[in-house]
């Protein structure tokens, strides 16, 4: 046969040329540059061996950054993963009726919006002075619980980290609503047939029929709090007082306006071994059965 | 059955606090967007006395609409750069004989697990080093290349399942493997075609760090870094910047209105954020 001696290599090499060039020399090169000293105009490079390292485990900006990071990836799983899936339970189930589709449309809504786009929009909400948050307090009779949302350093994070919750709790919840949908009638006939209710049917259907999915959704939002970026540098750029500062925005201010791009490359090396590893986590588990 | 509707209405009332909760602050942006900077500043909870149209008119000729003709351009160039090389190298992979094909789909799958930000300075010198700094290239080809992995994971699962008869009757018609890929591939596989579309489209329109470190001129800007500079370009005209968010976040919604079915399994098949 003429067929299986065709030549597929015309087809294969563009897309691995790109990749290896734009994606694999540069991760790798980080590694080499997070060993020197090297600033962005010019290509002198001191090396400095592992002292970058060092530094990093010894500044505290950074252990800011990645306590901001961790707490960010614990309130995230929680109430986009957590509250997604009774939400997604709760339009699957009879309960929610005729508006289960126009609940879904609108939760989903947030997503749909960029990140930047969100993130001004709940600058002025935040905003002390004509911001929606204090305004609605203040009509409401709860003049004492307004804060300068972005602007008080043990509150600031918080508020970022709401609003991303604004923000994805929808996204999350139609993920697990396309697992949901996706098991067999059968088996919640089964459950009726052996008289259970509608919470022994999410205890004991649902929930086990869509492991896999609440798996990668948690690692996902994982990953996705370590790249966090965006937010932080339209809302507060890290302040105050650095009290907002993020993996991302670190490297970020580290390279680009304090100019130490050594410094930043290793700051990058962390950040790789987080995600490396929690990517790995999720293609073993995509691997182990579709959500 | 009294207690069943009890329970409807309860959870019925917690949906509709969640989506006043989600729908609330949108209308209030839409509102103050249509207002004068004093009348902001007087009540933000108001209604605008009279709707300022001009303030859209403003945020886009103040920038928006060049931000938004690069986002057009870097997308339209990224989704077909990124499909058509994606679903080669895919196709190609799946029907090759090669040995080496499992070790190069293994390296394509790692390509998935990199964050961008890692390479994030080295791609800062290589692109200066390439003359494409400031340039429109200097996003789209890392977009491209950040983004092939992906779609070649998702199209190669899909050729998989493609059956082979249809290819060999096209090659007994005479047609060569580049007509057959062009003709008779591509064509049947535009579910998968779209999925990733959509999702390398999500991408582009949201992306931040690269377009950010990457373009410095005004003139080459996207969407949503455009948008963020608006915060101190006019920091006195707030109501003009809320109008810009509201034209800013309106491409996205069209897309999934228009191919809301897609965009959820596109969704659901990539299992990432944007």
């Amino acid at each position: 046969m003429k067929f299986g001696k065709k030549n597929y290599w015309l087809y294969i090499l563009p897309a691995i040329l790109l990749i290896g060039t734009f994606v694999y020399v540069p991760i790798i090169q980080n590694f080499y540059f997070s060993l020197f000293k090297m600033n962005s105009y010019t290509d002198e490079k001191i090396f400095v061996g592992l002292s970058h390292y060092v530094r990093i485990f010894k500044d505290d900006v950074f252990y800011t950054s990645l306590k901001n990071n961790i707490t960010y990836a614990l309130i995230s799983v929680i109430c986009q993963v957590g509250l997604g899936t009774v939400l997604a339970i709760l339009i699957e189930s009879k309960l929610t009726g005729r508006l289960r589709n126009f609940y879904r449309n609108v939760l989903f809504m947030p997503s749909l919006i960029s990140v930047t786009a969100v993130g001004l929009l709940w600058y002025f909400i935040y905003n002390p002075n004509v911001g929606m948050l204090n305004a609605l307090l203040t009509k409401i009779g709860l003049e004492n619980l307004t804060h300068a949302w972005l602007a008080e350093p043990n509150v600031a994070i918080y508020s970022i980290i709401a609003m991303s919750q604004w923000q994805y709790t929808g996204y999350i919840m139609v993920l697990i609503l396309v697992a949901i949908q996706k098991i067999p009638q059968e088996l919640f006939e089964a459950a009726e047939i052996d008289g259970a209710n509608g919470i022994q049917k999410s205890l004991f259907v649902i929930i086990p029929n869509i492991k896999e999915m609440l798996l990668v959704t948690s690692v996902i939002t994982v990953i996705g709090a370590f790249k966090l970026f965006t937010e932080i540098y339209v809302m507060t750029m890290g302040g105050p007082y650095n009290t907002t500062q993020v993996l991302g925005t670190y490297l970020y201010q580290s390279a680009f306006m304090f100019d130490e791009m050594g410094y930043a490359s290793a700051i990058a090396v962390i950040i790789f071994t987080i995600t490396f590893t929690a990517s790995i986590i999720q293609i073993r588990m995509a691997k182990s059965g579709k959500g | 059955m009294k207690k069943n509707t009890a329970w409807k209405i309860l959870i019925n009332m917690f949906f509709l606090v969640l989506v006043a909760m989600i729908i609330y602050p949108m209308f209030w942006l839409i509102l103050n967007s249509l207002k004068s900077n004093a009348e902001l500043y007087d009540n933000s909870l108001a209604f605008p006395i009279k709707a300022l149209w001009g303030n859209y008119k403003r945020a886009w000729d103040v920038g928006l609409s060049t931000y938004f003709f690069n986002s057009i351009l870097i997308s339209s160039i990224t989704i077909a750069a990124t499909v058509f090389l994606g679903a080669a190298c895919a196709y190609g992979l799946v029907r090759s004989k090669s040995k080496y094909k499992d070790i190069i789909f293994f390296m394509i799958l790692g390509g998935l697990l990199l964050s961008p930000q890692v390479a994030l300075i080295s791609l800062y010198k290589l692109l200066a080093a390439f003359n494409m700094y400031n340039t429109r290239w200097a996003l789209i080809i890392p977009y491209i290349a950040f983004r092939l992995p992906f779609a070649i994971f998702l199209m190669r699962s899909y050729f998989l399942s493609f059956p082979i008869e249809l290819e060999e009757a096209a090659y007994i018609d005479g047609y060569s493997t580049f007509q057959t890929f062009i003709k008779i591939v591509l064509p049947i596989s535009r579910p998968i075609l779209s999925s990733t579309a959509i999702m390398t489209a999500i991408f582009v329109w949201n992306e931040f760090l690269f377009a950010l470190v990457f373009i410095e001129d005004k003139s080459k800007m996207t969407v949503p870094i455009g948008l963020s500079n608006f915060k101190d370009a006019l920091s006195t005209d707030w109501t003009v910047l809320l109008a810009g968010i509201v034209i800013s976040s309106i491409p996205m919604l069209i897309l999934y209105l228009l191919m809301q079915k897609n965009f959820i399994k596109a969704l659901a098949a990539g299992s990432v954020k944007g």
